[in-house]
């Protein structure tokens, strides 16, 4: 069983500057949750075309209840993968989005289409699909509810980001301050060291309780 | 306080390389890519570099990046 989501979104900035954004938009103020950031592929087709492979780590955070079922040495950080074609000819790029860690945990693919706005082509039109699936017996629906809640979080968090970086761009005053960011970054730290502590408390009353 | 306003590598030691690539591949991108100018990628030494230390970061985290095609995942999905 698999969970579907589309949706459609807007850019108020051209095609090209959109692009441009897409390979600089870590960091930025919405993505403290990214931490890593590489590509791991790049070449330039015969007709043209850029394709790319970029490798993202971002924390792995889970709700307490669906924390209680991972196991104690499960990472605390998730890798993505996404890959991209950039077409300058038709003015379109294909993005395809996954996890490659805990995907039998959770398994999410997004797969997004920029275009330019065919009402207004000063702007870009998005259009974005997921896959949410999950294998754990007994606990498939209840991840799935999960995943597709945070993905929709995660979509307004990317929109945001891209409005950031595009203001940015283009000589604007971001909304949100350096100093806000830097706040929530070092929240996000604190959170992350938690995490951590947390998982090793939690290492060692399990090894106690074999003792 | 010290503010990052860019990204690191998984790779520690390659933040500095992917840097300086990423610095050249988004001016190469915005001026000569998108204007669909076909004269040469200034960034392939760099380019090399970075890679060859990220993939070796790669392997040594066990990060499983091998044996997925490119777009791989995304075929005949069904809508729920």
């Amino acid at each position: 069983m698999v969970k579907y989501f589309a949706c459609v979104g807007h850019l108020k900035s051209s095609w090209d500057q959109v692009c441009i954004a897409f390979w600089e938009r870590y960091p930025n103020p919405y993505s403290n949750h990214v931490l890593t950031e590489d590509i791991i592929f790049r070449d330039v087709t015969p007709g043209n075309c850029l394709v790319s492979r970029r490798l993202l780590t971002k924390t792995n955070r889970a709700p307490r209840w669906m924390e209680k079922y991972l196991p104690v040495t499960m990472a605390r950080h998730a890798y993505i993968i996404e890959d991209s074609i950039v077409d300058p000819q038709n003015r379109t790029m294909t993005t395809l989005t996954w996890n490659i860690s805990h995907a039998r945990m959770m398994s999410v693919e997004e797969r997004c289409e920029y275009r330019i706005n065919p009402d207004n082509t000063s702007w870009t039109e998005i259009n974005r699909e997921a896959w949410i699936s999950s294998n754990i017996y007994g606990l498939s629906r209840a991840i799935q509810e999960f995943g597709l809640a945070r993905f929709k979080t995660s979509v307004t968090k990317t929109m945001k980001g891209f409005e950031y970086v595009l203001a940015k761009m283009q000589g604007d005053t971001p909304s949100r301050t350096l100093a806000e960011h830097a706040a929530e970054r070092a929240r996000e730290t604190a959170l992350v060291a938690k995490e951590k502590a947390k998982g090793l408390a939690s290492q060692a009353h399990k090894k106690q309780q074999y003792v | 306080m010290l503010i990052v306003l860019k990204m690191n590598s998984v790779g520690e030691d390659c933040t500095d390389l992917k840097r300086e690539y990423d610095q050249c591949f988004n001016r190469w991108f915005a001026e000569k890519f998108l204007k669909e100018d076909r004269s040469g990628d200034p960034c392939t030494e760099m380019f090399k570099k970075y890679q060859h230390c990220v993939q070796k970061a790669i392997k040594e985290k066990n990060i499983p990046i091998d044996g997925v095609e490119f777009m791989g995942p995304n075929k005949e999905k069904p809508d729920s």
